[in-house]
C-alpha cells in the first residue's frame, strides 16, 4: 500500500490581483522506500504542493480541494492538534536553503534537542540520539557544540537532514536541498543521503528544478507545469523516452560533459501567468507541437505504458 | 593610446592580477586571498569560461577587470595598452565603453524605477551615440531586437518588475551592446533563470560572438555550460587558476585532481547511470584568509605530495594551448 | 512641565514612529518583486493611486488639507484680531467668543486659527530643511564613502550627541527671537538623525548590481545618486520628511512653551506659554490650552496616518495580510496555524 497518497490536490493563493490557483488537481502516490522526484520550473507549484501536503502553506495561501492520505488518515483534514503529532514523526521536511534557517543565536546541539524533546525525549536520550544522528550524516559530534555560522554550508545542510531524521520519520520531503550547495558537496551530500535511505528506510519526496540530477537519485519522476502534472514515469524511462513535449524540452535545456557537442534550444517563451493559465493544454502557447485541440481541451493523464503516463493529446 | 587592431592579438590580456582584503580589527589584521596571481587572454570572437566553485575568485577577478574594485597586484592589458598605467585612478569613459558587464541576478541589475528604454538610452546619451532623439529611440528598438525582444516598443515601455528573468538578462545583454562593446563581462548569467530558458541566453551570447565578433568571460559554476559555450576553459579553485585550455581538451583530459573532481561531481545522465566515478575527495573550499603556502587542493587531493604543501607549481603546458599548474605534471614556469 | 518636550531632538519624539517606520521601509526600499503576478510601486502614477485608495490615507489627507487650508485662509476665517483685547479674561466657550477668551482677554480661536499659520509654516519649512539637509549629507556619505563618509561622519556624529535641548535653549537665547531663528535652531539641531538613516539606506543600495551596471556603463557619479539611487529611497524620505514634520512641530510647540521664541508672535506654541503663565490649569480655563494642544495632536495624527498609508502602498505584504485575514473571516477558519483547508470558496 502506498505510503503517501495524494489525490487531485488543488492550492490557491490569495492575492491582490485575484486568487492564483498554483496547483490544480494534482494526483500521485510514494511508496515505502521509493525516492519521488518532482520537478518543474518556477511556477510549476512543486514546493507549493510539497507544503500543502504538510500544511505548512502560510497566508495567503489555501488548500481548495483534494485529498492527501497517509496510511487511512487525510492530512487535509486532521486539526491542529493532531498535524503537530503527525509532522515531523511521520513525514519531515528539509527545506530550500535549509542551512540558513537555523537559528544563528542558538548551538546546534540545543536545536536537535528541541525538537526531541518536545515529542518527549529526556535530555539524555536526546542527547544520545543527537549524537547518533550527527554519525548518520557524517558529522563528529564535537560540532554540536558549534553555533551555524562556525558550520561550512555542507555541514549545515546535514545538520538540517540530521534534524529532519531526529523522529525516524517514515518520509522525507526535501525541497531543492542541494540548489545553494557548490557541485562537489552536492554530490557529497546525495550520496549521503542514499546511504542513510538504506540504512533508515525512509521514502523521500524530492522537489528540484535540476532534471539531470533527479534521473541519477529518483527511483520515479513527475513533472510539473503550471500547476499541474504533466507527466510521470520510472527514472530511467523518462531520460530515455520521455513523450510529453515539455519533458522534451526540459531535457533538451541541459547541456552535457560527455559525449557529442550540439545545439540545444531549450523552451520558447515563459512560463504562464498563474493568474489566467492558457486554456486547454497550458503547455500550448510554447509547444512545437500544438495542434488545434490543445487550446481547446484539457489533456488526461493517459497510461502509455507500464507505469509511464502523460497527459498530452498526442497520445 | 593607440590600440592595436588584429583578430589575431589577444584583446584582453591579464597577468599576476591578485586581490586581497583586509580583516580584523586596527591591531590583527589578515588578510583574505580572494585572488593569486590569476593570468589569461581572450581573442575577439572568442569566449573564455572561468570555472569554479564559490570562493574561487572568479566574480572577484572580472570585477577588477571591469574596474569596479581596485587591483592588489597585477596589469590589465586591453588591445595591447597597459590599462592600469594609462588610467590609474579611474576607468575612462574610453574603456567603459569597450568592456562592459552583465550580471548574474536579473531582478537586481536592473533598476525597478525606471523603464527599459531609460535603462538602454543611458548608455546611449553617456557615450553621445547618437545625434537627435529620434536616433536614439530608433537605437533602443534595434537594441532590444537584436536580443530577440519583441514586441520592441511595447517592451520599451515597461518597467523590470512587468518581465520575466529571461527577458530582464536579454534587456541586461542589450544595455551592454548599446555602447559596441569589444569585450562582455558575464558573470554567471544564466544560474539564476529557469533551466528551459537557459540556453537561449546561451545561444544569444554565442550569435554574438559570431556576429559582433564581440569577446565574451563567461563565468560559471557549471563545467556543462563552460563546455557548451566555452572556446577556452579555465578552472579556478581558491583563488587561484589550476588548470586551463581549449574547452573539449580540458573536458575529455582533465589533469588537474581538482578539476576532475569537478567533472566527477556534475550529475550527468548522459554518461549512464551509476557508472561514474564516485568522488575522489571530499570536504569543501578551504579558507581565504591568510592561507598557508603551497598548493590549496593538497588538503583534499588523494594524489598529494610533500612538495605539494609546500610550493604552488607553476604552469606546465602538455599542448599548445592546454596547461596545468600540479606537481604531478612537473615544477612548471612560475605564472 | 508637560510631557511633550523634546529632550533632545527626534529620537525621542518620534521614537514610537521613527523605529517601525524605517525598519519596514529600509528592508523594502529598492527591492524588487521576485514572484509574477505581485504589483509593486515603480511609475509615480502607480504610488499616487495606491495611496489614495487607502482610507487611512484619505483621511490623513482630508485632515492635514483641512488645517493647510485654514492656515492659508486665516485671516478670512479667523474671527478678528487675536491680539486685541476683546473681552473679560478667561471667559469660558459662549456664543460671542466660540473658544472663549485668554487670560489676557483675546479671543481663543481668533488665535487658533492665526496661530495655525507659525506652527504649521515652522513644522513643514523645518521637516523639508531637515530632510533635504540629512539627504545631502547622508547620501553624499554613503555614497562616496573613504575619507569624505568619514568626516561626515564625524560631523553627523557630533550633531547627533550634542544634547539637542541645552543646544536648542543656548542658541534660542542668543540669537534675536522669531521664525528664523525657531526655524534655524530647529534644523541645526536635528538634520543629524534622518543623515544617518539616508547614509545607511544609501550604503546598502550602494551595494546593489544595478549601480554596478551604472558604473560600468559610464554614468557619472552625481547622476548615480539622484537619478539611480535617490528613486528607490523615495518611499523613506517621504515618510521621513511626514515624521520630520510631526517633530518639528512638537519640538516648535515645546520651545515656544519654554519661552524661548517671540511671545509676542501668535502660534500655538505661545497660546501654551501664556496659558501656562496665566496659571490656566489652576484657573480652571482648559480652554485656553485644550484646543492648541489638540490641533497639535490632530495634525501629528493626521500625518501618522499618511505615513502609515505610504507605508502599505510600498510593502505589498501588508496589504495582502490586510485582505487575508478578512478572507479567513468570511470563512469563519479557525485554524491560525496550519494551512486552512476550504472546499469551496465562493469566488
Amino acid at each position: 500500500m502506498a505510503l503517501l497518497d495524494v489525490k487531485n490536490l488543488q492550492v490557491e493563493y490569495l492575492t491582490a490581483r485575484g486568487p492564483v490557483k498554483a496547483v490544480d488537481g494534482i494526483s500521485f502516490n510514494i511508496n515505502p522506500g521509493e525516492v519521488v522526484g518532482l520537478a518543474g520550473e518556477s511556477g510549476s507549484g512543486k514546493s507549493t504542493a510539497a507544503h500543502a501536503i504538510l500544511r505548512i502553506l502560510r497566508s495567503p495561501a489555501i488548500i481548495t480541494g483534494g485529498q492527501a492520505l497517509f496510511g487511512e488518515r487525510d492530512i487535509l483534514s486532521m486539526s491542529d492538534e493532531e498535524l503537530e503529532q503527525f509532522r515531523w514523526q511521520n513525514i519531515a521536511i528539509v527545506f530550500q536553503s535549509a542551512m540558513n534557517s537555523l537559528n544563528p543565536v542558538m548551538r546546534i546541539r540545543d536545536q536537535l534537542l528541541d525538537v526531541m524533546q518536545q515529542k518527549g525525549f529526556s535530555k539524555s536520550q536526546a542527547l544520545h540520539r543527537a549524537r547518533n544522528l550527527f554519525n548518520l550524516v557524517g558529522i563528529e559530534a564535537s560540532r554540536l557544540d558549534s553555533y551555524p555560522h562556525e558550520l561550512s554550508g555542507g555541514m549545515r545542510q546535514r545538520t538540517v537532514i540530521a534534524i529532519s531524521l531526529a523522529l525516524s520519520p517514515d518520509m522525507l520531503i526535501m525541497d531543492e536541498p542541494t540548489t545553494a550547495l557548490d557541485v562537489v558537496v552536492q554530490k557529497d551530500i546525495l550520496e549521503q543521503i542514499a546511504v542513510l535511505r538504506e540504512k533508515l528506510g525512509f521514502s523521500i519526496l524530492f522537489i528540484t528544478h535540476d532534471l539531470s540530477l533527479l534521473v541519477e537519485f529518483s527511483t520515479r519522476i513527475l513533472i510539473m507545469y503550471a500547476g499541474q502534472i504533466v507527466e510521470q514515469a520510472p527514472a530511467y524511462e523518462l531520460f530515455k523516452n520521455p513523450l510529453h513535449p515539455y519533458t522534451v524540452g526540459l531535457m533538451n535545456s541541459f547541456p552535457s560533459i560527455s559525449g557529442d557537442k550540439h545545439r540545444l534550444t531549450g523552451i520558447a517563451g515563459s512560463p504562464p501567468d498563474m493568474i489566467a493559465p492558457p486554456s486547454g493544454c497550458r503547455f500550448h502557447p510554447r509547444c512545437p507541437k500544438a495542434m488545434p485541440v490543445c487550446s481547446q481541451k484539457t489533456p488526461v493523464m493517459k497510461t502509455v505504458s507500464e507505469d509511464h503516463t502523460v497527459a498530452c493529446h498526442l497520445y | 593610446m593607440t590600440f592595436l587592431n588584429s583578430d589575431s592579438s589577444p584583446i584582453l590580456s591579464v597577468h599576476n592580477l591578485t586581490k586581497r582584503f583586509p580583516v580584523g580589527s586596527v591591531f590583527m589584521t589578515h588578510h583574505v586571498h580572494a585572488v593569486e596571481d590569476v593570468s589569461f587572454s581572450v581573442n575577439r570572437r572568442q569566449v573564455i569560461a572561468l570555472v569554479g566553485e564559490s570562493g574561487s575568485g572568479k566574480t572577484t577577478t572580472i570585477r577588477m577587470i571591469a574596474r569596479l574594485i581596485p587591483v592588489t597586484k597585477g596589469g590589465i592589458k586591453f588591445k595591447s595598452v597597459d590599462i592600469l598605467k594609462a588610467e590609474p585612478h579611474q576607468a575612462s569613459l574610453n574603456y567603459r565603453r569597450m568592456v562592459q558587464m552583465i550580471f548574474q541576478d536579473p531582478f537586481a541589475s536592473l533598476n525597478s524605477v525606471h523603464n527599459i528604454e531609460h535603462h538602454l538610452a543611458r548608455p546611449l546619451l553617456i557615450h553621445k551615440k547618437m545625434v537627435d532623439h529620434d536616433e536614439l529611440e530608433h537605437r533602443v528598438l534595434s537594441l532590444l531586437e537584436l536580443v530577440e525582444l519583441k514586441p520592441a516598443q511595447d517592451i520599451a515601455r515597461r518597467y523590470p518588475h512587468q518581465l520575466s528573468g529571461g527577458q530582464r538578462q536579454r534587456v541586461a545583454i542589450a544595455r551592454a551592446l548599446a555602447v559596441d562593446p569589444e569585450l562582455i563581462l558575464a558573470d554567471e548569467p544564466i544560474s539564476m533563470l529557469d533551466v528551459s530558458i537557459r540556453m537561449g541566453i546561451l545561444n544569444l551570447i554565442e550569435k554574438l560572438k559570431e556576429e559582433l565578433g564581440i569577446a565574451f568571460v563567461y563565468i560559471t559554476h557549471d563545467l556543462a555550460s563552460a563546455r557548451y559555450i566555452g572556446d577556452l576553459i579555465m578552472v579556478m579553485h581558491a583563488g587561484h587558476m589550476v588548470e586551463g585550455g581549449g574547452s573539449e581538451e580540458i573536458i575529455g583530459g582533465a589533469l588537474h585532481p581538482y578539476t576532475q573532481l569537478l567533472l566527477s561531481a556534475v550529475p550527468d545522465p548522459h554518461s549512464g547511470l551509476r557508472t561514474r566515478k564516485d568522488l575522489q575527495a571530499r570536504g569543501e573550499v578551504p579558507s581565504l584568509i591568510d592561507p598557508p603556502p603551497g598548493c590549496p587542493f593538497a588538503a583534499r587531493c588523494p594524489k598529494v605530495m610533500d612538495v605539494c604543501r609546500q610550493v604552488m607549481p607553476g604552469q606546465s603546458y602538455v599542448s599548445q594551448e592546454h596547461w596545468v599548474r600540479c606537481h604531478l605534471y612537473g615544477e612548471g614556469t612560475s605564472v | 512641565m508637560s510631557a511633550s518636550i523634546p529632550a533632545c531632538g527626534p529620537p525621542n519624539l518620534g521614537n514610537k514612529m521613527k523605529p517601525i517606520m524605517q525598519s519596514s521601509q529600509a528592508e523594502n526600499v529598492g527591492k524588487p518583486k521576485s514572484a509574477p503576478g505581485r504589483s509593486m510601486q515603480s511609475t509615480q502614477k502607480e504610488f499616487l493611486a495606491g495611496l489614495l485608495s487607502q482610507r487611512k490615507a484619505m483621511f490623513g489627507a482630508i485632515l492635514l488639507a483641512i488645517f493647510i487650508l485654514a492656515a492659508i485662509f486665516a485671516p478670512l476665517i479667523a474671527p478678528g484680531d487675536p491680539t486685541r483685547f476683546v473681552g473679560r479674561q478667561n471667559q469660558p466657550p459662549s456664543a460671542e467668543h466660540w473658544l472663549g477668551t485668554t487670560g489676557q482677554g483675546q479671543d481663543v480661536l481668533a488665535q487658533l486659527v492665526i496661530g495655525s499659520r507659525v506652527s504649521l509654516l515652522v513644522g513643514f519649512t523645518v521637516g523639508l530643511l531637515i530632510t533635504l539637509l540629512g539627504l545631502a549629507i547622508g547620501m553624499t556619505a554613503g555614497y562616496l564613502g573613504g575619507i569624505v563618509d568619514g568626516l561626515l561622519n564625524v560631523l553627523t556624529n557630533v550633531f547627533l550627541i550634542i544634547p539637542a535641548l541645552p543646544l536648542l535653549i543656548t542658541l534660542a537665547s542668543f540669537l534675536p527671537p522669531g521664525i528664523a531663528t525657531v526655524t534655524f535652531v530647529l534644523t541645526i539641531t536635528s538634520w543629524a538623525w534622518p543623515a544617518r538613516v539616508f547614509r545607511s539606506q544609501t550604503l546598502s543600495l550602494r551595494e546593489k548590481d544595478f549601480v554596478a551596471a551604472s558604473i560600468v556603463s559610464g554614468e557619472s557619479t552625481f547622476r548615480i545618486i539622484f537619478s539611480e539611487i535617490l528613486p528607490n529611497m523615495m518611499s523613506l524620505v517621504v515618510s521621513s520628511f511626514f515624521g520630520n514634520v510631526i517633530y518639528a512641530i512638537g519640538a516648535d510647540v515645546g520651545l515656544a512653551f519654554l519661552g524661548f521664541e517671540n511671545v509676542t508672535t501668535v502660534s500655538w506654541g505661545t497660546m501654551l506659554y501664556w496659558a501656562q503663565n496665566n496659571s490656566a490649569l489652576l484657573q480652571g480655563a482648559w480652554w485656553t490650552f485644550v484646543p492648541p494642544g489638540l490641533c497639535v495632536a490632530l495634525v501629528a495624527f493626521a500625518t501618522t496616518l499618511l505615513i502609515y498609508a505610504v507605508d502599505e502602498v510600498t510593502n505589498p505584504r501588508l496589504k495582502t495580510e490586510k485582505e487575508i485575514t478578512a478572507v479567513l473571516k468570511k470563512y469563519r477558519i479557525t485554524t491560525k496555524r496550519a494551512t486552512p483547508v476550504i472546499r469551496d470558496p465562493a469566488g
